[in-house]
Parts: structure tokens; sequence; C-alpha cells
């Protein structure tokens, strides 16, 4: 049973200029104990994905159609048809989902102690007085590996390094013990030794407590260290789901496979150009009808070549499973004969 | 801290001195001095004075001695207390201010308070609620209260309250308390004159502290912090009010500063048109009678209170903000 069930999302931001399809039909399922790797180009909806679980997408953007099953007393309650101010989804963050994210500098208020803030996230959840609130903090500190918690605690986020922000930023987000942990780029603003040290701390806290990680970045090498199963996005689409040893021993979609071969091996031979994904992210206002990776794509299929008349230009494809928990949102892998819906106008 | 303090105030002092310097030089830079103006006014009764009359007169007031001699003498007259004879009024300096500093002070404190406690919420409307209705009501009127020159607020307001209340809304107390000693009674009295002026002199800075509080708090908004608050589950009302509006409000600690000189010179001229006992009339004849050591005294005084009022909003300053407070500390 799924802990957290995705269940075609769509987040967009209308705006006079346009409409951005930010999240436009994200599919996927996160698991006590497991760690969800959502991996994907800058603006592909990664982090607003994370948002909208959280209901905390900034104005105007705002859930447009979906569900977000949140699974509670052997019951599911839909995150998206709760009042995003309400006590409700209140309870859910910091209480059942905590987050985590890029900027350990200034996700702390620079005018508030640490300890302040970290006490405030118990209270909010726990009912306990300050002084025990403040001996939870200082456990919560231990645990995240923080030396000298007591001292820690009266600092001010701008007086520790990076790695003890973002461990003082994870003790925060586990201060209720949150059955699912979102973390959004924990590492990207870390160096490379203290990245390694906070993905073995995120590792070791869910082997402790079974808590369920949905992990997003963009460096692939993370994913394989860390996930469980990943989630490849592309414009607001899940192209590619999948077990991780699936993802990068036998990449289904074109865009997943054209990722693996963009990445430096170690093995590679030095001063060779990388193979890149040609062209660019289209903007958002003028959005490519059918598959939205087709202008991108090496194995396009245009009409005229396309079997049965479905072509990449005109059809959006649907997520395929191609086999047990594998699944791809590409006609190449369509089987004969199946209908494919005619793609939506880009711009509504 | 108080290495901090001790520094803050030795500069104080000097800033004070080198104040008091400027003010006696800039008075007597205009040609002439107290006993010309006086010659002219005794030939507009018709009478007149010979030349050896206004020499000994100048004698008499020691206008004849060097400048500096005639500083020298002004300082000592300072710190015995009594800041020298004023020409015109032909008493100690202290004597014709009296109440009037207070008076003064009062004034602009209720200005600035005015202008706080109106700033503050607008301002966070209007960030929060960025380009709603009432964002954009708000900006006009702060515009409007830019623009608009604060004797002339102060007029249209006198003439609503003479049509429309029938009142006089002018000076800080009412007639039967104006010359009485000190009493309840009559602070009350003052309290309740207090809020046209306030209102008069606020107004400005109101509108400029709104547009200040409302971009600082845009840029916060969007702190990634806010996003943790919200995440960890407060509500949007708790989550702003905590953090973001928590750091746009250095600003305000600041704006005594700036507020403090802008209120006290918006004052002179208010201060004339509403009737009202603070300094600025009585430095603006001061000034016209080239009465030195009155318009120096008045206007060194204002000088201490900015130096003070700075240094009072550095402090709150780094009471409110841990990152100038412990800067450089490790």
């Amino acid at each position: 049973m799924a802990l957290l069930s995705v269940r075609d999302l769509r987040t967009y931001f209308v705006a006079d200029e346009g409409t951005t399809r930010a999240v436009d039909g994200a599919t996927f399922d996160l698991y006590a104990g497991k760690t969800l790797g959502i991996v994907g180009e800058t603006g592909c909806g990664k982090s607003v994905t994370a948002r909208s679980i959280l209901r905390i997408v900034e104005r105007p953007g705002r859930i447009v159609s979906g569900e977000i099953l949140l699974q509670r007393d052997g019951g599911y309650i839909d995150l998206a048809k709760l009042d995003p101010d309400g006590r409700e989804i209140r309870r859910v963050r910091g209480g059942e989902i905590g987050l985590v994210f890029q900027e350990p500098m200034t996700s702390f208020s620079p005018v508030h102690t640490v300890g302040d803030q970290v006490i405030e996230a118990i209270q909010l959840h726990r009912r306990l007085d300050k002084a025990r609130a403040r001996a939870r903090a200082i456990e919560l500190f231990r645990m995240v590996g923080i030396s000298r918690p007591e001292g820690r605690l009266d600092e001010y986020s701008w007086q520790l390094s990076g790695g003890l922000r973002q461990r003082a930023m994870i003790a925060m987000a586990l201060a209720a013990e949150p059955r699912l942990l979102i973390a959004d780029e924990p590492t990207t603003a870390l160096d490379v030794t203290t990245q390694a040290q906070i993905l073995e701390l995120l590792r070791d806290l869910q082997r402790k407590t079974h808590m369920a990680i949905m992990l997003i970045t963009h460096d692939l090498g993370v994913i394989a260290e860390m996930a469980d199963d990943v989630v490849v996005m592309y414009l607001g689409r899940v192209v590619e789901h999948g077990p991780v040893d699936q993802i990068f021993h036998a990449p289904k979609h074109p865009y997943t496979q054209a990722l693996l071969r963009s990445i430096p091996g170690i093995q590679h031979e030095a001063r060779v150009k990388l193979p890149t994904i040609s062209g660019s992210i289209p903007h958002p206002f003028a959005r490519p009808a059918g598959c939205p990776f087709h202008p991108r794509c090496a194995l396009v299929m245009a009409c005229a070549a396309a079997p049965d008349g479905v072509c990449c230009d005109h059809h959006e494809p649907e997520l395929i499973t191609v086999e047990e928990g594998h699944s791809v949102s590409c006609h190449l892998y369509r089987k004969k004969g199946a209908a494919v819906p005619l793609a939506l106008e880009s711009a509504r | 801290m108080l290495t901090y303090l001790a520094q803050r105030i030795g500069l104080g002092i000097l800033t004070i001195w080198v104040v008091s310097v400027l003010s006696f030089v800039i008075i007597q830079l205009p040609p002439g001095d107290y006993v010309s103006t006086y010659l002219a006014q005794l030939a507009e009764q018709g009478s007149t004075a010979s030349a050896a009359e206004a020499e000994s007169l100048r004698v008499e007031y020691g206008l004849d001695q060097p400048v500096y001699v005639q500083y020298a003498k002004w300082v000592f007259q300072m710190v015995q207390g009594n800041f020298g004879m004023s020409l015109d009024w032909k008493r100690p300096v202290a004597d014709v201010i009296g109440d009037r500093l207070a008076l003064t002070m009062i004034v602009t404190v209720a200005a600035i308070l005015f202008t706080w406690i109106l700033a503050l919420p607008i301002g966070i409307y209007s960030a929060v609620r960025q380009y709603s209705v009432a964002d954009y009501i708000f900006t006009f009127l702060g515009f409007l209260g830019l623009a608009v020159p604060s004797f002339l607020l102060a007029l249209v307001l006198m003439y609503f309250g003479f049509v429309v209340l029938n009142a006089n809304i002018g000076g800080l107390f009412s007639p039967e308390y104006a010359d009485a000693p000190w009493s309840l009674a009559k602070a009350w009295d003052l309290a309740q004159h207090l809020p046209i002026p306030a209102l008069v002199l606020g107004l400005a800075g109101t509108a400029q502290l709104v547009r200040i509080m409302r971009a600082n708090l845009l840029d916060e908004l969007r702190k990634p912090y806010v996003i943790t608050a919200l995440a960890k589950g407060l509500s949007e009302r708790r989550a702003i009010l905590k953090y973001p509006v928590r750091v746009a409000l250095n600003p305000f600690a600041s704006s005594i500063a700036f507020l403090f000189p802008q209120v006290v010179s918006g004052s002179i001229i208010v201060s004339l048109v509403l009737s009202l006992p603070t300094v600025g009339p009585l430095l603006l004849r001061a000034l016209l009678a080239q009465d030195m050591f009155l318009a120096g005294t008045i206007v060194m005084l204002i000088g201490v209170l900015t130096v003070i009022g700075i240094l009072v909003s550095d402090l709150i300053l780094m009471w409110l903000d841990p990152r100038i407070r412990l800067y450089g500390r490790r």
C-alpha cells in the first residue's frame, strides 16, 4: 500500500501572458522505507510537484486537477482537496511530511536562532513545554550529527557552516517524525564531501525511522546512489518511471537515454565532447503539441512514417507499462492498435 | 558592547561640537548683525540712533569682538546652562526656549509614532496583497501624501475644522491651559490637541515608510525561509508576521534617524501655520532678527537631538538584528 499516491497531478500558473503548465499530469507512488528519486532538468516541474504535495505553491500557481492521496489510518486523504491555509493541511506539513530544500543559507530566518526555529517546529506538532521542546531539539541535533548541540541551538544560521546548516534543516524537518521527507535538491549547494555526508545521513535516518524519502535532484549520480525507484520528468510530465537499476541499465524513453549518455564517465576518454540533447527546453508558453519532447527527440516519428497514423507531434503519449514496475510515456512502446487520444491544444 | 557605546557617544560629542561651530558661523554669515537689524527697526519707527550709539551697543553685546571670541563666550555660557543672552528678547536663551523644546520633542515623537502605527500595517498589507485594489489605493494616497506640502495640508485641515466643525484646531493647548502650570488636566488637553499636528507632520514620512516597508517585505516574502516556515505547519498569517515582517522591520528602526530631522525642520513652517508653541517659530524670528545666540542654540539643540535620535535608532537596530550585533565577533 502506497504511503503517498500522486495521480495525474496538474499544477498551472495562470497569468495574463499565458498559462505555464508546471506540472502536467504527474503520477507516481511513494512507499514507506523507500526512496523515490525525481530527476529532470531545471524547469521540468520537480520542485512545483513537491510544493503541490505540501500545498505551498506560490501564487498564481494552483492545482487544477489530480489527486494527492496520503495514507492515514488505513484510508486515504486527498491533499489536493484541502484548504491550503486550513488546519488539516497544516497538520500534514511538518507533522506527516517534512521538507528540506536547496538553499541552506536562506532557509533559516537570519534574525531568529536556529534553536528558536527548530523548537517552534516541535511545538507546532507536539504538546511540549519550552524546556522539553528544547531537550527534544538537542536530541534531534545529536541525531543528525551536530556536535555541541546545546550551544548550536543558540546560534544563528549564518554562524553555521553549509553542512551544519543543512543538518539543522534536516533536524527541523524531522521534528515531528514525519512519515515522508521531501528533499528538494538537498545537496546542490554543498561541496562534494559534505554532499556525501548528508546523503549518508539521510540513508541512515531512513533505516532508523523507516520513513519514505522523495529526493528531487538534477544529479543522476545522487539518484544512482540513493534511490530505489526513479521518476524522470520532462516539462511537467513523467516520461519514465521505474526501479533504479532499470532506469540506469535499460532506459526506455529517448529522453532518459539521452540524459544518461550526457554524463561523463570515469572510463571516458578525456577532452572528448559529451553527447548533448539537441535544442533547448521550449518556452513555457510555446509548449510543443503532441509529445513535449518530440522537437528534441532523435527517434521522433513523423505522421507519414508512423504506423496507424499515430505520430509524436500530434498525439500525446500516455504512460505505458513495459514491464513490472517500469512504465514509459513514448509512442515507440505503444502496443499495436491501442487507441491514442489526440493531443490538446498547446495554449489554453 | 560598552566599548561600542563609548565610541559612539564620543563621536556624537564630536559631531555636536562641529554642529555648534557650523551653526554659529552660518548664522554670522549674512551681512550685518543684530545691531543693524535693530537700527533698521528704529528707523522704521521714525527714530534714529547715531553711529556712536550703534557702536556702544555693539560693544555692550560683544559684537565688536572677533567671531572666535564670541563663539568662546557662547560656549562658556552654554556650559553654565543659560546659553547666552537673547539679544532680541533681552533674556537668557534658556528662559526664552523654556517649555518649547520639550513641546517640540513631544510633537515630533507623536508624529513619528503616528507614522509607525499607520505605516506598519499598511506596508504589510500592501506587500502581502500586492496589486490588490487596496494596494493601489494606498499607493495613490501615499504618493499624494508625499506630494502635498505639509503646511498646505495644515491650512486645509484648519479650514475644514473651522467651516465644518466650527472649531479652531490649531495650537497645542486650549486657551485656558496655555499659560497654566503643568497638571494632569493640561497634559490631557495636550494629548487631545496632538493628533492634528502629528497627522500633518507625519503624513509625508508615513507615505515614505509605507513604500519602504512594502518594497522590503516583498523582497523578504520570496525568501526560502518563508517556505520553510509554511512547510513546518505555521499558518500563513503567523509565518508572515514572525519571519519576513520581522526581517523587514529594520528600516523602521533606521527611520528614526531620517524622520527626526525631517519632522523637526518640517515643523518650523507647520508650527507657524498651526500656531504651535514649538521652537520653530522662535527660530524663524531669531534668524530674521539675527539674534545669533538664540538661533545658534536652537539649531544646535536640534542637532543634539538628531545625534541622539540616530544613536537610539542604531541601538534599536542592534537589538533587532543579530547580524549587526554579532558581525565580526567570530
